[in-house]
């Protein structure tokens, strides 16, 4: 797929901000912090300012470094649904920690509450402590990635286990459903340890332990039929992938070569704001994180103007993980979003549209429709 | 209204929750007025509905797997729900005080994911969730599950028991200084709350149990039961009177554990027209192909080809017991003695076999006009028969809007409804105290 001159926007808008000492320099209680208002606001901020689509971070258990207090990703995610019009909504879920089915579940009810646009955010990365959490095995290492492939593929199987025109509502056979268009997904995952259970208490630390999925989803066929699933490149494959966050330009084409219809790059920024250089305020962050944090671009609304110009044609859009929300949003909603707009270098959203829409993807066929057309 | 000696609750109000979407043939969807069962404008349009009507609730049910009759699934009824939480969060935002209660089992769920996503709802909708308990050992559910079916049916309870413990144990340990862990025969937990606590301390828990085991989980873990017994003032009077001797036995104040059962309500201007139409309702919801499906439950066999407007068959059923699948209401039950009596009857009474199912088809609930239902609610909650009802709309969406124009003013004028709500979380409309770990944590204080 070619790369087109518009830029995709996303943001990050998990707690305080991308930076983990984000909430130590917050003047917010927690209670306020992690509140509704604050989420609604937030959210809209982005929408109104075109922002494509907004990502919520999320871990079961507490980061190290971050604060203790943060709400699960899908609920909050829900819960701005019916309040916006044009934004995609995607929330953290780990494969390896939330159940195949529900993830499944829950992510095509978002899609129904938010008139299709919901994505997923393939959460990556090994969780410790959840093992000890969910009192079973959780794959680690290089488990988890085939682990992650099959809890991808499994989920994406249940979203088209029901085709689009299922409900039939047919009085005159008295049939709510047509039962051929419902479908078993059959599904059994690899792995070699004992399936989870009491007994499989003295398997060791990372091991896959094997499941299987019958189906089909308890949720009828969403609106966009396969919800916009985001992942890391190289923690996904790149065929079961919408789009492919990279952490640099560099990684683009191999992501793009690994079958990814789009590519985001990852960007974390640290901004000219409040009469301070965005390079002091991250130096300061910086010195209250007390853990060695990445670095991020800091510099002057402008500058980071120029820098999104310049991304076009290179990736599809480009992810911002603000350091502070508090501070930095005020500053892309006000200086940076309208001068991507004025320069027609943002697609802009339409109310109604399905994130897929906005993002230039087809609504995939259900599979088992396409099946029959070709036989 | 001055205190009557003979009336034991002369103050009580009517609390109601609606229960979307009802199961097996409640709903009827083959209405013109019926909308669609799975787009977020019909829930949001029935919650807005109830809050209008300041009830206390709205519940969503849970089934993780859909029902199959005789291998096949189950295509006759309305089919297809969204994740209970994940709606309830949406819900959330487009309503301001009704109560929001996700049913959720404790078989194939995770009590440090499951804490977090519920206190999650708390949280967003300032102290308006509830966690309807429910316990399955199904094996047919499991094989959706990462765990498949590794509880044993004599575990049920311990399971639920050691849950809720384990819920309750991270909802209430946000800021203590150590991890919680939880540990039972059924689970051996280390987690790190996430979630502060809310408006109303922790999300509340109803329970829908029916058995003696399950009764005495409600008395000793439950604030609100969810019970079956919504149509027989005595059958409701037994059961409620048996529920509070439990709740004291488990050392609790009697009101400590409300009283919501489940029912439908047939309303219309005069009680003979509402007759009428619950005749109407109950045609409608058991269509030809519905009455063959329910005879087939009995036969153990796919007797759709059988003509609804015939006799019975003649021939016996084929099985012994009716199948722990699959959603049947009348699983476990004895399909000969069921099928003898079904015959005895249609030859005595001259029935088809549609008339016959629909005639078996038990009455449910209340049918009147808005006057009449009226005075039997109070009747029902000044005698202590419930606290007020979780009512199942026969029709969606529009199937509440009778019960909030109509019956919602006639309790009014009784002064035995609320004209506005007086608090903000669900715990305050329900007039439950604060939640059982609290008090036992104040008690010890002093």
């Amino acid at each position: 797929m070619s790369t087109s001159s518009v830029l995709h926007v996303g943001l990050e808008v998990d707690g305080a901000g991308a930076h983990p000492a984000a909430w130590r320099a917050a003047a917010r209680s927690s209670s306020d912090a992690l509140g509704p208002a604050r989420l609604r606001d937030v959210v809209a901020a982005a929408e109104n300012a075109g922002v494509t689509f907004v990502t919520f971070d999320d871990s079961l258990v507490p980061p190290a470094a971050g604060p203790a207090g943060r709400l699960d990703a899908v609920t909050r995610a829900a819960y701005v649904a019916p309040l916006t019009s044009r934004i995609g909504l995607v929330p953290l879920v780990h494969p390896a920690v939330t159940e195949p089915f529900h993830v499944a579940s829950q992510l095509a009810a978002l899609d129904h509450a938010s008139l299709g646009r919901g994505g997923w955010f393939v959460g990556a990365g090994d969780v410790p402590g959840a093992r000890r959490a969910l009192d079973r095995p959780v794959a680690a290492g290089a488990d988890l990635l085939d682990e992650t492939a099959d809890v991808v593929t499994v989920v994406r199987d249940l979203w088209d286990s029901w085709e689009d025109d299922a409900v039939v509502r047919d009085s005159a056979t008295g049939r709510y459903v047509d039962r051929d268009r419902l479908h078993y997904v059959d599904f059994a995952s690899g792995g070699e340890g004992l399936p989870a259970g009491p007994s499989s208490r003295g398997t060791a630390d990372g091991v896959r332990a094997p499941f299987t999925v019958k189906g089909p989803s308890i949720v009828p066929r969403s609106p966009q039929g396969q919800l916009v699933v985001v992942g890391r490149a190289g923690t996904v494959p790149g065929g079961l992938l919408d789009v492919a966050l990279v952490a640099t330009t560099d990684a683009a084409a191999r992501a793009r070569e690994d079958g990814a219809p789009l590519v985001v790059v990852d960007l974390a920024v640290t901004l000219d704001a409040a009469g301070r250089l965005g390079a002091d305020r991250r130096a300061e962050l910086d010195g209250l994180a007390g853990v060695p944090v990445p670095a991020t671009w800091t510099g002057s609304a402008v500058d980071l103007v120029d820098v999104l110009l310049g991304l076009r044609g290179v990736v599809d859009g480009v992810r911002l993980l603000p350091s502070e929300l508090d501070v930095d949003l005020p500053v892309l909603v006000r200086d940076v979003l309208p001068a991507l707009r004025v320069a027609r270098a943002v697609p802009t959203p339409r109310p109604g549209a399905t994130l897929r829409d906005t993002l230039g993807l087809p609504r995939p066929t259900n599979r088992h429709v396409a099946a029959a057309a070709t036989v | 209204m001055p205190d009557t000696p003979d009336v034991p609750r002369p103050h009580a109000h009517v609390h109601l929750g609606v229960f979307f979407q009802g199961v097996n043939h409640t709903t009827i969807w083959s209405d013109p007025a019926s909308g669609s069962q799975t787009d977020f404008e019909t829930f949001r349009r029935v919650a807005q509905t109830a809050e209008r009507g300041l009830f206390d609730a709205f519940f969503l049910g849970e089934g993780l797997r859909l029902r199959e009759q005789n291998g096949r699934l189950h295509d006759l009824d309305v089919v297809g729900r969204p994740d209970a939480i994940t709606q309830l969060a949406a819900l959330a935002a487009v309503t301001t005080h009704i109560g929001l209660v996700a049913t959720q089992n404790v078989t194939y769920n995770d009590p440090a994911d499951l804490a977090r996503r519920l206190a999650s709802l708390d949280v967003l909708s300032g102290g308006r969730a509830a966690w309807n308990i429910v316990t399955t050992d199904n094996a047919w559910t499991g094989e959706n599950f990462r765990r498949g079916g590794w509880l044993d049916h004599s575990q049920r309870y311990t399971r639920a028991a050691e849950f809720v413990r384990a819920v309750q144990a991270i909802w209430d340990g946000w800021d203590a200084p150590e991890p919680v862990r939880a540990t039972g025969g059924t689970l051996d937990i280390e987690v790190t709350p996430t979630v502060p606590r809310t408006a109303q301390g922790h999300p509340v828990l109803f329970q829908a149990g029916d058995s003696p085991d399950g009764r005495d989980f409600a008395a000793g873990h439950a604030e609100v039961i969810f019970s079956a017994h919504g149509t027989d003032f005595d059958d409701a009077l037994a059961f409620a009177t048996d529920v509070r001797a439990r709740t004291v036995a488990a050392g609790r104040p009697e009101d400590d554990l409300k009283i919501l059962p489940g029912t439908q309500f047939v309303l219309a201007a005069t009680d003979a027209e509402a007759r009428d139409k619950a005749r109407w309702v109950k045609e409608q919801q058991v269509t030809p192909a519905t009455a063959l499906s329910l005879l087939g439950q009995v036969w153990g066999e796919d007797l759709s080809h059988y003509d609804p407007d015939g006799p019975l068959p003649a021939h016996d059923p084929v099985i012994e017991v009716i199948g722990e699948t699959r959603g049947s209401p009348r699983r476990g039950k004895r399909p000969h003695e069921i099928a003898q009596a079904w015959r005895a009857r249609a030859e005595a009474e001259h029935l088809t076999i549609r008339q016959l199912v629909i005639a078996q088809e038990r009455e449910r609930g209340f049918v009147g006009s808005p006057s009449t239902v009226a005075d039997e609610l109070v009747r029902w909650v000044r005698h202590g028969a419930s606290d007020g009802f979780n009512i199942t709309p026969w029709l969606v969406p529009s199937g509440l809007d009778d019960v909030v124009d109509l019956l919602v003013p006639a309790l009014q004028e009784r002064g035995a409804y609320r004209t506005a709500y007086t608090g903000t979380t669900l715990r305050e409309h329900l007039g439950l105290r604060a939640p059982l770990t609290h008090r036992v944590a104040a008690a010890a204080q002093v």
